[in-house]
């Protein structure tokens, strides 16, 4: 049977969720074909196919997929479903939103945010803020599965050329409407995705000294984070978040700074390789899984590191 | 207008919660139980649009044991205007939840359904996904705003990328994210005045509903440990230690 790789990109550019996705379902199955699924998206299709493991490429290109409005593109996944023994998507917002709406639609129980593909019906993944992590077995004929894309490596691109398929796929639902989009603009690599991370947390006092930690991503060529204590007060907007429901990060070097370490924070970043934490509170739960911990003013240290490395 | 608020009793947010010793489940003895954040922020978003004049009536539902009727007075304090319990003791997968909701949905005909966006003891983020598609309604899921404009919701959602604003036609299924809003404590008079609000209990057997597991749980285990760290004196020394010991900087 073949397992079916529902592709994240913004019609441009293929996001590498898409190949930690590709690496997973490679577990499952031999045969990977991807869907990629927006408007004018021509480009992230011949992208898609040459990645490593792909068999096939389901192109669909059409106005009510460009935003990926979940009401759409499940009708359009259902409707391609027929011929695949798993169905996976990245555990990125969109995936999360459009995929149990899929696996409803199939009367298929998802099983989500699968952290190791244990065999072709039995995965395991984390629950209760990664407290523990479940073995669980599926009994459902079709795998309807999110995959948490730090987990597996990405597919390599460039050394293939599967075959393209253009589908003619019309499914506008009519009941639902894209307005706007505010989306961060940096330079510095994505947060889910960057091998160095910078975390501000309810210690950094406001915005405005995000900028301490900006100079030394800089150096690094790190991605900025935050705890849900430092969106909550306005310091950064929500994209920041590391967290159990905000962004899951596992760079090969995480940076706490003032962050005191919750369970909901920890969640999302215990996975890193090197943890680093900077606090001047000694007994905050930051330095339990740090492996360098900095008991100091992070006001004083962040400049005296930026000048340092 | 309507609004339906689905709601889940979860182990409170502060607790660490660890496997039990033979690995078949996790570990819930003796430890506090709570209204899951995520839905006490529905149940706020509710209050709001009632208090603002949008809605009517507000209608708090839970598929679970006898017990769970703690959270749904929970629901009632904050400002919900009745309960219903689906009675089961079964552990519901999400999927089983949505049918559940849909049978609830077609006897009440709410215009909004309001819920979390996931619970945080399994961590799945499904059911207002499932329960919208069931329904074949709109869903805007992960919302840090919501307004009702006539026939339709605008919604703000928190995505990977920022914020994205939807519209989606009445009725819907909207779920919350953590900035949605900031539920307030529920007042004592408000907490016994909740004690004498309708909890109506219907057995799950009584909806037809098929609530069979899909998924079955073989083991939870612990999480791989990380080996203790060490408190390094100074920056100096920290910048040593990444760049010769771990060498993850040069």
């Amino acid at each position: 049977m073949t397992a079916l790789v529902i592709a994240e990109h913004d019609n441009k550019e293929l996001k590498v969720s898409t190949q930690n996705t590709i690496s997973a379902a490679s577990k499952l199955d031999n045969d990977i074909h991807v869907l990629v699924a927006g408007s004018e998206c021509n480009a992230v299709a011949e992208e898609a196919a040459t990645c490593e493991g792909v068999t096939k490429v389901l192109y669909v290109d059409s106005k009510e997929y460009e935003n990926f409005l979940a009401e759409n593109v499940a009708n359009l996944i259902k409707n391609v479903s027929n011929d695949y023994s798993s169905i996976l998507a990245p555990a990125t917002t969109n995936g999360k939103n459009y995929m149990p709406r899929v696996a409803a639609l199939l009367d298929v129980a998802q099983i989500s945010d699968i952290s190791s593909v244990e065999s072709e019906d039995t995965f395991q993944r984390p629950i209760y803020a990664g407290n523990c992590i479940a073995t669980v077995q599926s009994s459902d004929a079709k795998k309807v599965i999110t995959v948490r894309t730090t987990a597996f490596d990405a597919a390599a691109k460039g050394s293939n050329s599967a075959e393209i398929l253009k589908l003619e796929e019309v499914n506008d639902a009519g009941i639902s409407e894209f307005i706007r989009e505010e989306l961060a603009k940096s330079d510095r690599p994505e947060l889910t995705a960057a091998e160095v991370v910078i975390s501000g947390g309810r210690g950094m006092q406001n915005g405005d000294n995000f900028t301490l930690l900006e100079g030394i991503a800089d150096k690094l060529g790190a991605a900025i984070g935050a705890s849900r204590a430092a969106v909550d007060s306005g310091f950064v907007p929500n994209d920041y978040q590391v967290g159990q429901t905000g962004k899951i990060v596992a760079p090969n070097l995480y940076i706490a700074v003032g962050i005191s370490g919750a369970i909901q924070h920890l969640a999302g970043m215990k996975d890193s390789k090197v943890i680093v934490a900077i606090n001047k509170d000694e007994d905050a739960p930051i330095f339990q899984v740090a492996d360098y911990g900095l008991v100091a003013d992070l006001f004083t240290a962040l400049p005296e590191m930026e000048s340092k490395i | 207008m309507k609004i339906l608020v689905p709601i889940k009793r979860v182990v409170d947010y502060n607790v660490k919660v660890r496997p039990k010793a033979d690995e078949s489940g996790v570990d819930l003895n003796n430890v506090k139980m709570a209204i899951n954040p995520f839905c006490e922020i529905a149940v706020e978003e509710a209050v709001r649009l009632k208090e603002a004049g949008s809605a009517t009536e507000i209608i708090a539902v839970t598929v679970g044991a006898e017990n769970t009727q703690e959270q749904l007075r929970t629901a009632l304090a904050l400002g919900a205007d009745r309960a219903i319990l689906v009675e089961t003791d079964l552990e519901v997968e999400p999927l089983g939840i949505s049918k559940v909701l849909k049978a609830i949905v077609e006897k009440e005909s709410p215009n909004l359904i309001i819920m979390g966006k996931q619970a945080i003891d399994g961590d799945n983020n499904q059911t207002g996904q499932m329960l919208a598609a069931l329904m074949n309604y709109p869903q805007a899921t992960f919302a840090s705003e919501l307004k009702i404009e006539g026939e339709n919701a605008v919604v703000t959602r928190e995505v990977d990328g920022g914020l994205q604003t939807i519209s989606i036609n009445l009725p819907a299924v909207v779920t919350s994210d953590l900035r949605l809003n900031e539920p307030r404590y529920a007042s004592l008079p408000n907490i016994m005045k909740a004690k004498q609000k309708p909890l109506e209990v219907i057995k799950s057997d009584d909806l037809g509903v098929d609530l069979n597991p899909r998924i079955s749980t073989l083991k939870v285990s612990p999480p791989p440990e990380r080996e203790a760290g060490i408190i390094v004196e100074s920056v100096d020394q920290l910048v040593e230690k990444l760049k010769n010991e771990a060498k993850v900087i040069s």
